[in-house]
């Protein structure tokens, strides 16, 4: 008894820590923002940074809690940013508030990733380790190639939309009345959103994504995730349902990355879908591992400083991509090389426990 | 070689939180019955002609060789291998098609002869992962923490210690699983497998890398197993102290197919039996 | 007629993409890693080739040769520095460390090249004409097809028939078994990154042949494409890295001529996704189920 409610403690006091540690920043950066104390560079990249956080923080859930490796996390960014925006600029005249359409729009974001990421995890789920990692990079591509053959448009009417899928069709074949809008052109993206983002709605969506994962892991459902990482056989062998509590994790993940897509989406008047490729995908996954798989905080704190470094480097102007590929494999090799690793233990005391049940 | 009582008398497992305690059907129906049974791969033939009734409260061994099938047998039974041929009843119904997770609802639980724990998750959920169909509550609760999180979660973890208790690991419950020694480990997955409220319990070895104490007294709480719970056990093992020591009906396995049944005595002295193990006999 | 050149750049194509596969593949069958980096050494052994044609005035099979011998140290020294550390680490950082090697190399060459697209001229000029002059082939198309066949020969000879070739089958089969059998596995696995990367140097001067193009990220999508084309075949084999490098190149020729110039790539990873649902272990993989 006395060891239960010690360790409930300790898990407790972790997912609290991470909370009060997301609101203090908040509180600390919105206080600088209205003081004009933060440079431009930095106040550019605050929203960004949230979409970010939240894009680690899900993404952690398929890789560090489900342990299936996904490298297409950027199409459902990609999904939730388009719907998101098309939602956005469509109710623009329905919903004068701001803030209402921006979450109507996050809403919506998540639900269509969550279709995408059903779509997509009937088929990858299937599959195994780097089977599935494969299959995830070929979605990712094939999600922002059919975005970008996507033109859409809105008038009086409603929304039109064609599939620019031969590269003959144009803007004027959505048959607008005179008072429509064209919202995405193909491979121009989406041109003249009204930028309605704002940092306080991408803390707020970071404290849903906490809430949402850091509870989902320590429940019925977030056990079941974790035991078929361990061990699929056994989990079966206790009456798990691999896919049912596979696609939880898997469309739980999008959606939130979808939602993060809809926040990055309105927080750039031009978007284009190439934005979002394998590249992406990477930075995202790149958080997911420096954070810590399955360390939730961890992946906060990767995304918010890998963000900030590339433009911390500036200065070193056309070095800095190379410093940061360096950085890159050095902190792999030292986090993961026996010698080395011995090697840092003894130099910094360890510190241990920190994890919310972490790959070893 | 002496035989252990089923020892009624013996302090029995605290079982206050009864919301998982079963209500079984004691009945005549046979908890499990498999009939001619077998399975091919790729032409080969790992099992054939495999037949055996295992009664309520029974506790049955598998012995045999290395080699000669018997884990391919339990994959059998718990559906890890879709049959070749033959049926298999749990409780009374046919479970052709059925998937592991399906034959585990029915109450089909089992170990692993290489251990299959959760490593990176503590004991104490270990246990709650085997209970995971007893628990109620679905996503949504576990998110919003509603009340039916709480009350589920605090039944679940008194249940969780009380399983614990029967083999003394109650103050582990903490411990990452995959950090036990190894005698721990094998008898969590025991516990585990109790988690799921079985009727039939398989055991793969579970004496495997056990020293003679230990061993005997894993022989008791098999026992205390079955007269708590009132399920069969079922096991594979080549200790022959424990074999014969508590299973009431032994079958034995060679090549694939059952070349002997029944009580340990008529098995210890069957010379097709031990042809089996030691080789035939030269003619004196 | 029109098909039918299609057809022949497809195969063009695909003979390119098997030998890029071919390298991931060894490399894969033997490390068990993601070589994310193995399109960026492409790239490299372009940029190689091109500086050793355009500033030291080599004849190409010179250049050729220099490409590879640079690709073949840089393979090397690659998996010495980044891979070889990681032997025992989770598969997971020995990927992003790969990741890591595919950034250095492109902004390397971003630093010492240049961002903007350099003109490569094809090692050799001209077509054959066939058909009264209907259907032209390249002579980069053909000797793409033919370099693809010698260097599947020749790799099915090597790992069939020498000894290095046949410790490389023993690795990629079980690691610690080979090493009990007196094979050294590191130098194998080096051996392998050197054939792959070899491999690599000549996908780049037929690749750029093609393209007549060349820049900083030339080598990603190709190696990419080449990594499914591998997966498709079933990765680990030989002959399913020329299977599925040459389907793929004919389907994303025919794609692009009649279906969709935008959606090619997507219906490429389509017939990946659905090949893999059928055969999970790709057109000529063995599929291992897990032991219990």
């Amino acid at each position: 008894m006395k060891l239960k409610s010690r360790k409930l403690k300790k898990t407790t006091v972790i997912d609290f820590a991470t909370y009060i540690g997301v609101i203090l920043v908040f509180i600390v950066m919105n206080t600088l923002k209205s003081q004009g104390m933060l440079t431009r560079s930095l106040t550019g990249q605050l929203i960004p940074i949230c979409c970010y956080i939240v894009m680690a923080v899900s993404l952690n859930l398929t890789v560090g809690i489900l342990g299936e490796l996904s490298l297409g996390h950027a199409g459902f960014m990609s999904v939730g940013a388009f719907s998101g925006i098309v939602a956005a600029m469509s109710l623009q005249s329905v919903i004068p508030s701001e803030p209402l359409r921006l979450a109507i729009a996050l809403v919506v974001g998540a639900f269509f990733a969550a279709i995408a990421g059903t779509l997509v995890g009937i088929p990858v789920l299937r599959l195994r380790g780097d089977y599935l990692a494969i299959v995830t990079l070929a979605f990712g591509e094939i999600i922002k190639e059919l975005i970008n053959c996507l033109i859409i448009g809105v008038d009086e009417s409603g929304l039109h939309i064609v599939f620019n899928a031969t590269g003959t069709k144009s803007v004027n074949d959505l048959g607008l009345s005179e008072a429509g809008r064209v919202l995405i052109k193909g491979a121009q993206g989406a041109t003249g959103t009204q930028t309605i983002a704002s940092f306080t709605a991408g803390f707020i969506l970071i404290m849903i994504s906490l809430v949402i994962i850091l509870n989902l892991v320590r429940s019925r459902s977030g056990r079941a995730i974790m035991a078929l990482r361990d061990n699929r056989i056994a989990a079966e062998s206790v009456g798990i349902n691999v896919t049912k509590y596979k696609m939880m994790a898997f469309v739980t993940s999008a959606a939130l990355a979808g939602a993060a897509g809809a926040l990055y989406g309105l927080n750039f008047s031009n978007l284009v879908a190439t934005k979002f490729d394998f590249n992406t995908s990477i930075l995202v996954l790149v958080f997911v591992v420096l954070g810590g798989l399955g360390n939730i905080w961890g992946s906060i704190i990767a995304a918010t400083v890998l963000t900030i470094l590339p433009e911390a480097l500036r200065g070193f102007a056309d070095y800095r991509m190379l410093i940061y590929a360096i950085v890159l494999i050095l902190v792999m090799l030292a986090t993961n090389n026996p010698q080395l690793k011995a090697l840092f233990a003894k130099l910094i005391p360890v510190r241990k426990g920190e994890e919310v049940n972490g790959q070893a | 070689m002496a035989r252990l009582k089923s020892k009624n008398d013996s302090p029995l497992v605290p079982m206050p939180s009864d919301a998982y305690i079963p209500q079984r059907d004691l009945g005549k129906t046979p908890v499990l019955e498999a009939r001619h049974l077998g399975i091919d791969f790729g032409g080969l033939t790992a099992v054939d002609d495999f037949n055996l009734t295992i009664g309520r409260t029974e506790i049955a061994g598998l012995i045999g060789p290395n080699g000669a099938g018997k884990t391919t047998v339990f994959n059998l039974l718990t559906k890890v291998y879709q049959p070749t041929r033959g049926t298999i009843m749990v409780d009374g119904y046919d479970t052709k098609g059925m998937s592991t997770v399906q034959v585990n609802k029915l109450g089909v639980a089992r170990t692993f002869q290489n251990i299959r724990l959760f490593n990176n998750l503590s004991v104490e959920d270990n246990v709650k992962l085997g209970m995971h169909n007893q628990i109620k509550y679905g996503m949504v609760g576990g998110i919003l923490r509603l009340p039916s999180y709480w009350k589920q979660e605090r039944i679940a973890h008194e249940r969780a210690l009380e399983l614990l208790s029967i083999f003394d690991m109650q103050d582990m419950a903490g411990a990452k699983a995959g950090s036990l020694p190894y005698g721990a480990q094998r008898r969590l997955e025991i516990v585990r497998a109790l988690g799921t409220n079985p009727s039939l319990l398989l055991l793969d070895e579970p004496a495997a890398g056990m020293n003679p104490s230990e061993t005997a007294e894993l022989m008791e709480n098999i026992i205390k197993i079955r007269d708590t719970f009132q399920i069969a056990i079922m096991l594979i093992e080549h200790d022959m102290n424990l074999v014969m020591g508590i299973c009431e009906g032994i079958c034995v396995l060679n090549f694939g197919k059952v070349i002997a049944k029944g009580t340990p005595d008529e098995i210890q002295s069957n010379p097709v039996v031990i042809e089996a193990y030691l080789g035939k006999q030269k003619e004196a | 007629m029109e098909f039918l050149s299609y057809l022949i750049s497809g195969i063009s194509l695909g003979s390119v993409y098997a030998i890029i596969a071919l390298g991931y593949t060894m490399v894969y069958g033997i490390a068990k890693m993601l070589n994310f980096a193995h399109g960026d050494v492409i790239m490299v052994g372009g940029y190689i080739s091109l500086l050793s044609m355009s500033s030291l005035g080599l004849p190409w099979p010179l250049a050729v040769i220099l490409a590879m011998l640079v690709c073949t140290v840089l393979g090397v020294v690659i998996e010495g520095l980044a891979y070889k550390p990681l032997r025992s680490a989770p598969s997971l950082a020995v990927l992003i460390t790969a990741i890591g090697v595919s950034y250095f190399l492109q902004n390397a060459a971003l630093l010492l090249w240049g961002a903007s697209p350099k003109a490569y001229t094809p090692i050799i000029a001209g077509s054959v004409k066939l058909f009264e002059g209907q259907l032209s082939i390249s002579y980069v198309s053909i000797l793409t097809v033919f370099m693809c066949i010698v260097i599947m020969i020749a790799l099915t000879l090597f790992t069939g028939k020498t000894r290095m070739g046949k410790a490389m089958r023993a690795c990629s089969e079980d690691k610690a078994a080979a090493q009990l059998m007196g094979i050294n596995v590191n130098r194998t696995i080096s051996m392998t990154f050197a054939i792959g990367s070899a491999l690599a140097a000549i996908a780049g001067v037929l690749l750029c042949s093609s393209y007549t193009s060349l820049m900083p990220t030339t080598g990603s999508m190709p190696g990419i494409k080449a990594f499914t084309a591998a997966v498709f075949g079933g990765i680990g084999s030989i002959p399913g890295a020329l299977l599925g490098g040459v389907l793929l190149g004919i389907i994303e020729s025919l794609a692009k001529a009649y279906i969709s110039t935008q959606l090619a790539n997507s219906i490429v990873f389509a017939v990946l996704i659905i090949t893999l649902l059928v055969r999970p272990a790709g057109l000529l993989g063995k599929y291992v189920p897990e032991k219990v």
